[in-house]
């Protein structure tokens, strides 16, 4: 860190301040009145000093300065929403976000097996403009100079930070599956691990496959994003063909030697409910896809041929992430300091969400992006106000999984800061599993999602 | 980033591992109530923003203390019976519990909902 980064922050020059908030003023308005997210406004970040980011950001006032959030997930908006409310609207916040309305993944599996319109797990964004003054910029973030601290955006605009917020999320190692690597193949074989026009091509080729078919579904090596997601899938697409196409199957292959997630309970409920539907194989390493075939190659086992093929590649940090020189672990996962969400690889970058190298026992979990950004958010404004960030943080997690339309279980945990190994533990004795999947929890889980969307987005919680 | 991890290293009360960088760090006003907020935002993923909560969540806003300290109490004891906050409620100590709990009583509060319609998670 340089000498003078240790000097008070200053405020930008009035005049360019007002501009800045009649610039956000307007493009909260626009954002209202179109209700999608506002088109990228022309304006330069304020509290610049001249030369466009040529250089560290000088300001001269209590907490002022400008961050830049790229992403918003469930990590991205909340720091967003929480920079802004934790510093009573002194710290400007811009959110880059390419999409034009949030889609939830979480809940996104009752989309492929209960028929939810995706519409019930897509919310604005506007809320973060209109309550809080966050200015959102639909664009997608290409590449971030960690030096002069700006972020080029695709459509061509540079924007310039005091801190930035990367909530990138995952991409994928299509490099391990050398037949996806064409665009025509992955068409054929969705993820549907990113909520959307994903989803909605797995829903389709679900209905459009005859009685009798079977369904595949790979599972990556551990760390992936949301442990216990495939399980659902699959739990719930059972669910839709003993429904709907009572002779049809769900073949899981996992690379996993046993479920990762909540395995006692999924296995009990597959015995209990999904027996000749449901069949689960462990130690299913992928090798390679064949998309014109529907077959799937495996390491040690022989090859697996279906009519529908869903393949969750193995992930990493997003590509922007890695490109950006911050996934220090192993080159996939991005690590930092988990009182800040700092990159150890880059003062002034703070990585939340998936991307992250997770502390023990913590999993990438959306409700663990919305902790990640309200501890980040809180320490980005102790940070501009020249204080220390909070000491300890301490946070919980809750992950719901449906198991039919109705019935959900979870996995809680609680999850501290310790001084000594620099990371985040779980507090022994505590979180735990649900002894059964019930209509109750089901209800839970839509309670959750409606109040974490209200934490993360701003919509109304009424 | 040294410069940084000093601090950080005095906020942990780590003072004698750089005994030098913490003697020229700043000394860092104890920031309780920011910390007693950090700590309630955790609430809020399941009991919506400030504790004033979407449909079929308990809300927390402007919940007396000592309320919210005796549920919490119950939950871990197990006298009152959860889904999932008992398990919650064995994570926090008293203190950390009481420091929330002061937090949320000091939110105003959002009206009642309707008998039943939030069951305990």
């Amino acid at each position: 860190m340089t000498p003078h980064r240790a000097q008070p922050p200053a405020a930008p020059p009035l005049l360019q301040r007002r501009q800045f908030m009649q610039a956000a003023a307007a493009t909260a308005l626009g954002a209202a009145a179109s209700g999608c997210t506002a088109p990228p406004p022309a304006v330069q970040a304020p509290a610049r000093t001249p030369g466009h980011g040529r250089g560290p950001a000088v300001h001269t006032g209590r907490g002022s300065g400008h961050v830049v959030v790229i992403g918003g997930g469930y990590g991205g908006a909340t720091a967003a929403r929480y920079i802004r409310q934790w510093s009573a609207q002194r710290v400007h916040v811009t959110l880059v976000e390419p999409q034009a309305a949030f889609i939830s993944c979480p809940l996104s599996n009752l989309v492929l097996g209960s028929g939810l319109p995706l519409a019930r797990v897509t919310l604005p964004y506007e809320h973060l403009a209109r309550q809080h003054g966050v200015r959102l910029v639909a664009d997608r973030a290409m590449r971030i100079d960690p030096a002069r601290r700006t972020v080029a955006l695709a459509g061509g605009q540079t924007l310039a930070y005091d801190r930035l917020v990367l909530s990138p999320g995952i991409d994928f190692m299509w490099e391990m599956l050398p037949g996806l690597a064409r665009p025509e193949a992955r068409q054929r074989v969705p993820h549907a691990w990113k909520a959307g026009a994903q989803t909605m091509a797995l829903r389709r080729q679900l209905e459009a496959m005859p009685d009798g078919g079977v369904f595949a579904l790979t599972i990556p090596p551990a760390p992936y994003r949301c442990p216990p997601g495939p399980y659902e899938r699959a739990s719930l697409i059972a669910h839709y063909f003993r429904q709907a196409k009572p002779r049809a199957k769900v073949l899981v292959l996992d690379a996993n030697d046993d479920v990762i997630s909540k395995g006692a309970l999924f296995k009990q409920i597959w015995a209990e409910r999904y027996a000749g539907t449901l069949e689960y194989r462990p130690a299913h390493a992928l090798a390679d896809v064949d998309a014109a075939t529907g077959a799937l190659h495996f390491e040690f086992h022989d090859a697996v041929r279906a009519d529908v093929l869903n393949v969750l590649p193995p992930m990493r940090a997003a590509d922007l992430a890695v490109h950006t020189g911050l996934a220090t672990a192993n080159g996939r996962w991005c690590e930092v300091n988990w009182l800040t969400h700092e990159a150890l690889a880059a003062p002034h970058i703070h990585v939340l969400g998936d991307a992250l190298q997770t502390a023990p026992l913590m999993p990438k979990s959306a409700h663990m992006a919305n902790q990640h950004g309200k501890v980040c958010a809180a320490a980005i404004v102790a940070l501009l106000d020249g204080h220390p960030p909070n000491p300890l943080p301490l946070y919980n997690n809750t992950c719901y999984s449906f198991v039919n339309s109705d019935e959900a279980m979870h996995v809680a945990s609680v999850h501290r800061y310790d001084a000594a190994r620099q990371t985040m533990l779980t507090v022994p004795g505590a979180g735990g599993l649900s002894s059964a999947a019930s209509a109750l929890e089901g209800h839970h889980a839509w309670a959750w999602a409606r109040n974490i969307w209200a934490d993360t987005l701003a919509v109304p919680t009424a | 980033m040294k410069f940084l991890l000093s601090r950080l290293t005095l906020a942990g009360a780590l003072l004698t591992a750089q005994p030098a960088l913490a003697q020229r760090a700043p000394v860092p006003t104890p920031d309780d109530a920011a910390q007693a907020r950090n700590w309630a935002a955790a609430c809020f993923a399941c009991h919506g923003p400030d504790g004033r909560a979407a449909p079929g969540s308990l809300p927390l806003a402007g919940m007396p203390a000592s309320e919210l300290e005796q549920a919490m109490r119950h939950f871990r004891t197990g006298a009152r019976p959860a889904t999932v906050m008992h398990q919650i409620a064995k994570g926090y100590t008293g203190e950390q519990v009481a420091a929330i709990a002061r937090w949320f009583a000091a939110q105003h509060g959002q009206p009642a909902p309707a008998a039943g319609a939030a069951a305990t998670p």
